[in-house]
């Protein structure tokens, strides 16, 4: 019989090896396809769509573009070295947008140029009623410009047709400076708000602060739990895992009024404090509505998030690397930085990530026990998303939020590697 | 043993219990001297490893005081002990090198930089793993971890080595080479070693002599052929090596030997070891190799006739199971000096000398 040398390696029927080994996986490939497929779907709606729609808000100008299309239109002409006020074409188009405008999206665009500069809302409104009165009379003005500026003399200032060129394009980064206290003046050069208008700077330096105390006693608090929880037969240890558990079964809110209750002025502490005879009666010290108390409130909230890794990580420590430690010569404190602290690492950063990450933009504590200075950057997402519908800057803060933890992701994969980590 | 000078680790009366109920060890006292070889054997739970901590200082003894060089030292604790260990799993560090976890032990002593680098250098060529220094534990296979493990023990020059079932997690290949490597780094430095391990044949290999632990209580301790020729009692017979076991009553003593009725049938002429009165029961042991078989039959004393019931071909010998005096698991094991011709179902008769048999205590 001849035998056929081919460089092909072909199965048994005769089929090509790889032609047959495609077809036998296709099958596998379309069932998996369709299993994730829900998650697939599940995963974009709750996730991809509004987190870009967030982004996308967030840079999105496109609003005040479709309301004063025909006047940006012209604005954009407009040469600003040889005239120090736009052409009539532009009051003409200007005048014209807001005869016939849609007075729902007119209203609506106030706002947004309000954020450009302040005085646009008085001055549209004005304009908006000397122009009904000028259309109900019937007659066509000579000169638009010359309207306009009767009917309103800021339509004479320069600096309110420069505040305008912020507007005319559909992409804007005003929510962005805006987030970090900073704004355009007519050049269109970036400046510091006004003194009055700064509080967010203040507040993300305050909400990194306050995220890295509450990760450091998260961690402190944390590490002596998980080790006792790590070390003890298991029949305690599991007592002791439902007293770490057990805030997690417990409402937010609760937890929270608990805190208030055992913090306040008049609170259980404060009592104790002066029963015991360590306070006088006036003394007694505010730890609510403030600073402290966000943070003892978030460290107790966050705390089993530090102490869950950590546990899994040092469970499988094994009990004989500090008997050998010991054995070579090292006292148990030397033992324990250099033989056991080394290997909780993962767990500590694991654990210190998890609380960082939830700590930056945690919002129900805060905006309860936080009082006046205790606020963070959550307060301020919203309060502009609830009280001044200001949804562009709202977005610019959260997607700053997102950036960061993307950073530190990044950061903590360079430095400790995400291999490293361990959740359970 | 009467004088305290010389053995250099002495455990005295000691007691150990965990729970102030059972005692895991009991009374146990055991001297040993410089440069010896020692293995604390016994099965789980026979209070070997108990001791061996006791000796590192991870436990207190309830009762009764530990000797390091005539020193007590049940109040030093384990990091003052100078007293080198090889864990079960090794307890290598894994966060830091070969290089770093041999230096450690000497970094906490505050060596200088050079004299480190010098000792671990050596310490590692000991067990030829030089080009490995800068290896994580993880990167090693398991016989490397082991010999890591053991340079780390010795590298800091301690008075004595404690082994926790070293050799436990290796292959049986890799844990007979290890014997030999241990054994042989043991007579070069002529280092005091306390072994532990429920292996006979790893206490066999390596020791000098051989403690048998049971129940807390050593059983025997001697040197690997005395403890194999000539147990003290039936536990130490049945756990070091196979034995024949076959029960029954003295009937009379004669000055060293005694008669048995065994409860099977027959009476066999054996070692009094440790029965002491007529009546008694006993249990008798046989190793299987001092069993000779004989064609004809005769009316000799030790002589009885058997069945094969099974044969087991091992090439260098046969191992033939027997019934012999209604005892079905009477083992034989016949040299393979090419010229056997017995069969299952066979009639054979076997025979023993007396001084090979030993009348044990009944358990």
């Amino acid at each position: 019989m001849e035998v056929i040398i081919t460089e092909q390696i072909l199965t048994t029927d005769g089929i090509p090896l790889k032609e047959s080994l495609k077809k036998a996986e296709r099958n596998n490939k379309i069932r998996a396809f369709f299993l994730v497929f829900p998650l697939l779907i599940f995963i974009i709606i709750t996730f991809v769509v509004p987190i870009g729609d967030m982004m996308l808000r967030s840079v999105d100008d496109s609003q005040i573009n479709t309301v004063y299309e025909k006047t940006f239109e012209e604005y954009k002409k407009w040469d600003k070295s040889k005239d120090e006020l736009p052409p009539e074409s532009v009051y003409k188009a200007l005048f014209l947008e807001i005869a016939y405008g849609d007075k729902l999206q007119l209203g609506r665009a106030l706002t947004r140029m309000n954020y450009s500069k302040s005085g646009w809302k008085s001055l549209i409104k004005k304009t908006q009623r000397g122009i009904k009165k000028i259309v109900k009379s019937g007659e066509e003005p000579l000169s638009y410009k010359q309207t306009l500026i009767d009917i309103n003399e800021n339509w004479a200032d320069p600096t309110f047709w420069y505040a305008m060129g912020q507007m005319i394009n559909k992409q804007t980064s005003i929510y962005y400076w805006n987030a970090i206290d900073r704004t355009f003046d007519q050049d269109q050069n970036v400046v510091m708000q006004n003194e009055d208008r700064r509080v967010y700077v203040s507040t993300w330096i305050k909400t990194f602060k306050v995220s890295i105390y509450v990760t450091f006693f998260c961690l402190l608090l944390g590490f002596p739990v998980a080790h006792l929880l790590a070390s003890l037969p298991l029949r305690y240890s599991n007592i002791l895992m439902i007293f770490v558990l057990l805030p997690f079964w417990t409402s937010l809110l609760v937890r929270t009024t608990a805190w208030i209750v055992m913090l306040q002025q008049n609170g259980v502490i404060n009592d104790v404090l002066v029963w015991l005879g360590i306070l006088s009666d006036d003394g007694r010290i505010q730890m609510v509505y403030n600073q402290t108390g966000t943070i003892i409130a978030m460290t107790q909230i966050l705390l089993p998030f530090m102490i869950l890794p950590l546990y899994s990580v040092m469970k499988v420590i094994p009990k004989s690397h500090m008997r050998a430690a010991q054995n070579l010569g090292a006292k148990p404190t030397i033992a324990f930085i250099r033989v056991y602290l080394p290997q909780t690492i993962p767990g500590m950063s694991a654990g210190g990530l998890l609380v960082f990450v939830l700590a930056i933009g945690y919002f129900i504590t805060p905006e309860l026990v936080g009082g006046k200075d205790g606020q963070l950057i959550g307060h301020w997402i919203a309060y502009h998303l609830k009280t001044t519908l200001n949804w562009g800057l709202c977005s610019a803060l959260g997607a700053i939020l997102l950036g960061i933890m993307l950073i530190l992701y990044w950061l903590y994969n360079k430095i400790v590697g995400i291999d490293n980590i361990k959740l359970g | 043993m009467n004088n305290n000078i010389e053995s250099f680790v002495k455990f005295e009366k000691i007691d150990k219990s965990y729970d102030g109920e059972i005692l895991v060890v009991k009374n146990l006292n055991l001297n040993i001297d410089k440069s010896e070889f020692v293995t604390m054997l016994g099965p789980s739970g026979s209070g070997k490893t108990t001791t061996l901590m006791m000796l590192a200082g991870f436990e207190t003894p309830t009762n009764g005081e530990i000797y390091l060089d005539n020193q007590p030292i049940s109040k030093i604790p384990p990091y003052e002990r100078e007293i080198g260990m090889v864990f079960q799993n090794y307890a290598l560090f894994p966060h830091m090198t070969v290089n770093e976890n041999l230096s450690f032990p000497l970094e906490v002593r505050k060596k200088s930089k050079s004299d480190i680098e010098n000792r671990v250098k050596k310490a590692l060529d000991m067990v030829e793993l030089g080009d490995f220094g800068n290896r994580f534990p993880a990167q090693l296979s398991g016989g490397q971890q082991q010999r890591v493990a053991l340079a780390r023990a010795l590298v800091f020059e301690p008075r004595l080595v404690l082994m926790d079932e070293p050799l436990g997690a290796l292959d049986k290949n890799l844990r007979e080479q290890m014997q030999y490597e241990i054994k042989h780094i043991h007579e070069r430095i002529g280092i005091t070693v306390v072994y532990v391990t429920h292996d006979q044949s790893e206490a066999l290999t390596m020791s000098n002599r051989i403690a048998v632990f049971n129940d807390g209580v050593i059983q025997q301790l001697s040197t690997p052929d005395i403890l194999y020729e000539k147990p003290e009692n039936s536990f130490v017979a049945q756990f070091i090596g196979e034995n024949n076991r076959m029960t029954g009553t003295i009937k009379e003593i004669e000055g060293d030997f005694c008669l048995v009725d065994l409860d099977g049938g027959g009476i066999v002429k054996a070692m009094k070891i440790n029965v002491n009165s007529v009546g008694e029961k006993t249990q008798l042991s046989v190793r299987p190799e001092r069993v000779v078989l004989k064609e004809e039959s005769s009316a000799d004393v030790n002589t009885f006739n058997g069945t094969v019931k099974e044969l087991i071909y091992l090439g260098d010998h046969i191992r033939a199971r027997l019934n012999v005096c209604n005892n079905e698991e009477f083992i034989v094991k016949i040299p393979n000096e090419g010229n056997i011709n017995i069969e299952e179902g066979s009639n054979i008769n076997v025979s023993w000398d007396a001084k090979d048999i030993r009348a044990l205590d009944f358990n």
